[in-house]
């Protein structure tokens, strides 16, 4: 973090400093800081020779395309099971 | 104090003082005790030591060699630092059973033979119980009940393993079981439910998250990573392990996902890490058998971190539920911090701990031709990365501000948890003295440019995807909630089947009692008929008539005796 962090505050004391993160405008920053990082990354596949085991790992971003993919997968499906297996937080002590 | 004393035996017998002692003395001999340990770990030398012949079999209190000696430091290393942790705590209970439960897992990996084996394994089962009821919780109770349950289950079929093996080998020696050898099938269970295997995996989820701040991180480190052990010395390159590791890598990190309570997030992400150790036994070479007990080591430690940033979250703000944090790195920014360096390591960032262990199970898979495996195992890396390395910190630390402002953690439990940050940093920087430690000779390079680029591809384009699903508002929102798992089946399932069991078992009783009735009746009816006021075997007839009938008899003989006397 680059803000200046506070010294201890008694507990659930509201502060009203303002934090490096509460401007909306620097998230966004950080979001777009990780698209370019993902891009460098993706692009890195062209400046080096991978030693691999598997054909398809040579693929060009294949790493960075399969990360992306199986997360996005990950997630929207366990949304779905959420439906399916989801109950209210005192379920077992009915 | 030689050195000839069992390393484990020495925690349990030491832990018989911790009662009396208090406060900071309580505290410091908890330190000293684990410090004392590995102190006597460097003087051990590779060998046997406390062999004894009971009723034909050879028994061996201790066997050291690189791999129990390996396990042997990395427990007590867990141990100093979560005496560390729990510095402030004044607890008798849970003190005491924290001593004692590592103290049985040191005992067991140093365990020569199966029944000694068996005698620490069921202590680490009661042991870790009464952690989990020292929280003094309803629900605490409850769950250690349940987690007595299946220990204890574990540790009947490890006996009856060992009956079996011994019987038909006629030794209890701990080395190489298989499936094939008689009683192996036993004894992997028994292993594989404290490895938490699919389906038996549910006792974990259900009981760590309910042990208070301090006892988790104590229940963390050595129950399951000594079933990994168990399993490293007694089935590796048994090819079943390989499948069950896989599966165990993916599917919790779908829970991970929708749980609200942070620790049994981490919970489930510690299943997935174990999974990686099971296929690493599982495959058996020596690189992925290396990969699989270093990992071990890693993880202990990173996990041991994560679990203390979050005791610490719950030390302060008394709830660890997603639901209810948020923004606290305004307050608590060492621990945020600390909960980073964690989160990388079990990410397998480059420069973390976790990097330089687990990217040999992988290549280790990749290399023996198990393609679905390799790509498994890399889709539960990115996964553990999304559910561990972002969704524990984003949600505790940062997210939507809850508005909670509690204070930075105690100096003892950020002490902890600096410096298992800094062995997880100096292991991922500089692995070499770990690598030095591990049972084969290791002949590895983590660090290769193929490595490093292919990781950090896999890791942050994943970061990314939770960035777009934040973004566009398809992540699943942190909601309070209860979400079933296999545990529905004994905690839900089984209780009501139980009931209906009873109820319809009861009319079935009543129509039986009913038929029963009838033929009870009837036997009755003719009993009474023959031997009733009026039945035929109840007539009386008077003492005349039967002197009489003697007189008669006595008659007739008398007549017989003259005629042909």
């Amino acid at each position: 973090m680059t803000e200046t962090l506070p010294k201890n505050k008694g507990p659930d004391k509201k502060d009203d400093k303002r934090y490096w993160l509460d401007d909306m405008n620097n998230v966004y920053k950080i979001f777009w800081a990780l698209v370019v990082v993902c891009a460098l990354l993706f692009v890195a596949d062209a400046f080096y020779h991978k030693h691999v085991v598997y054909e398809f790992e040579n693929w060009f971003g294949f790493f960075g395309l399969f990360g992306f993919t199986v997360s996005f997968a990950l997630v929207l499906t366990a949304r779905e099971l959420r439906k399916l297996l989801m109950r209210d937080e005192d379920f077992y002590d009915r | 104090m030689t050195a000839e004393f069992p390393p484990g035996l020495l925690l349990i017998v030491g832990a018989l003082l911790v009662p009396f002692l208090k406060g900071t003395v309580r505290s410091s001999y908890m330190l000293a005790l684990p410090l004392l340990g590995i102190w006597q770990l460097t003087m051990l030398e590779a060998g046997t030591f406390g062999t004894m012949t009971t009723f034909g079999l050879e028994q061996t209190h201790v066997r050291v060699d690189k791999l129990s000696l390996l396990f042997g430091y990395i427990f007590y290393i867990a141990a100093t630092l979560g005496s560390v942790f729990a510095w402030k705590i004044n607890d008798r209970m849970e003190q005491t059973s924290a001593v004692v439960h590592v103290g049985a897992a040191i005992g067991a990996v140093f365990a020569g033979d199966l029944i000694t084996l068996f005698f620490y394994w069921e202590l680490t089962a009661i042991s870790s119980a009464v952690i989990i009821w020292s929280r003094r919780t309803d629900r605490a109770y409850r769950a250690g009940f349940r987690y007595l349950i299946v220990q204890i289950t574990s540790g009947l079929l490890l006996l009856s393993g060992t009956a079996m093996y011994a019987n038909a080998t006629g030794s209890i020696a701990f080395n190489a079981i298989g499936l094939d050898s008689p009683g192996g099938i036993l004894i992997l269970l028994a292993f594989g439910i404290k490895c938490a295997f699919p389906m038996l995996h549910n006792w974990l989820q259900d009981a760590y998250p309910e042990a208070s701040a301090t006892g988790t991180v104590f229940l963390s480190a050595f129950a399951t990573k000594l079933a990994v052990y168990a399993l490293a010395r007694g089935y590796a390159g048994t090819e079943v392990l390989i499948w069950i590791g896989a599966t165990m890598t993916a599917f919790p990190i779908f829970y991970a996902v929708i749980e609200n309570d942070l620790r049994r997030v981490l919970a489930y992400s510690l299943n997935n890490q174990l999974g990686f150790m099971v296929a690493g036994i599982g495959i058996g070479t020596t690189l992925a058998i290396n990969g699989a007990v270093s990992h071990a080591f890693a993880h202990i430690i990173y996990k041991a971190l994560l679990f203390m940033s979050m005791g610490a979250v719950l030390h302060r703000v008394g709830t660890v539920k997603g639901s209810e944090l948020g923004g606290l790195y305004k307050s608590m920014p060492w621990t945020t911090g600390f909960c980073i360096v964690g989160a990388a390591s079990i990410s397998a960032f480059p420069l973390f701990s976790g990097f330089v262990t687990k990217s040999m199970i992988l290549t280790a898979a990749a290399e023996e031709g198990y393609l679905i495996v390799f790509l498994v195992l890399l889709f539960a890396s990115a996964g553990v990365f999304h559910h561990s390395g972002i969704k524990i910190p984003f949600f505790a630390f940062f997210a939507h501000d809850s508005g909670k402002r509690p204070k930075e953690a105690p100096f003892n439990m950020l002490l902890a948890m600096g410096v298992a940050a800094f062995f997880c940093i100096g292991i991922g920087v500089y692995p070499e003295p770990l690598y030095a430690l591990l049972p084969f000779p290791v002949d590895y390079t983590p660090y290769t440019m193929t490595h490093v680029v292919t990781t950090l591809q896999l890791l942050i384009f994943s970061g990314l995807a939770f960035a777009v699903l934040q973004r566009t508002g398809l992540y699943p929102p942190e909601l309070k909630s209860t979400v079933l798992d296999f545990d529905f089946s004994y905690r839900w399932l089984l209780p009501r089947f139980a009931r209906w069991a009873v109820r319809v078992g009861g009319h079935a009783i009543k129509r039986l009692e009913a038929g029963i009735d009838l033929r009870i009746a009837h036997f009755i009816r003719v009993v009474y008929r023959h031997h009733g006021p009026d039945g035929v075997m109840a007539r009386t007839t008077t003492v005349g008539s039967m002197v009489q009938w003697v007189i008669v008899l006595l008659g007739v003989y008398l007549a017989l005796y003259l005629v042909w006397g």
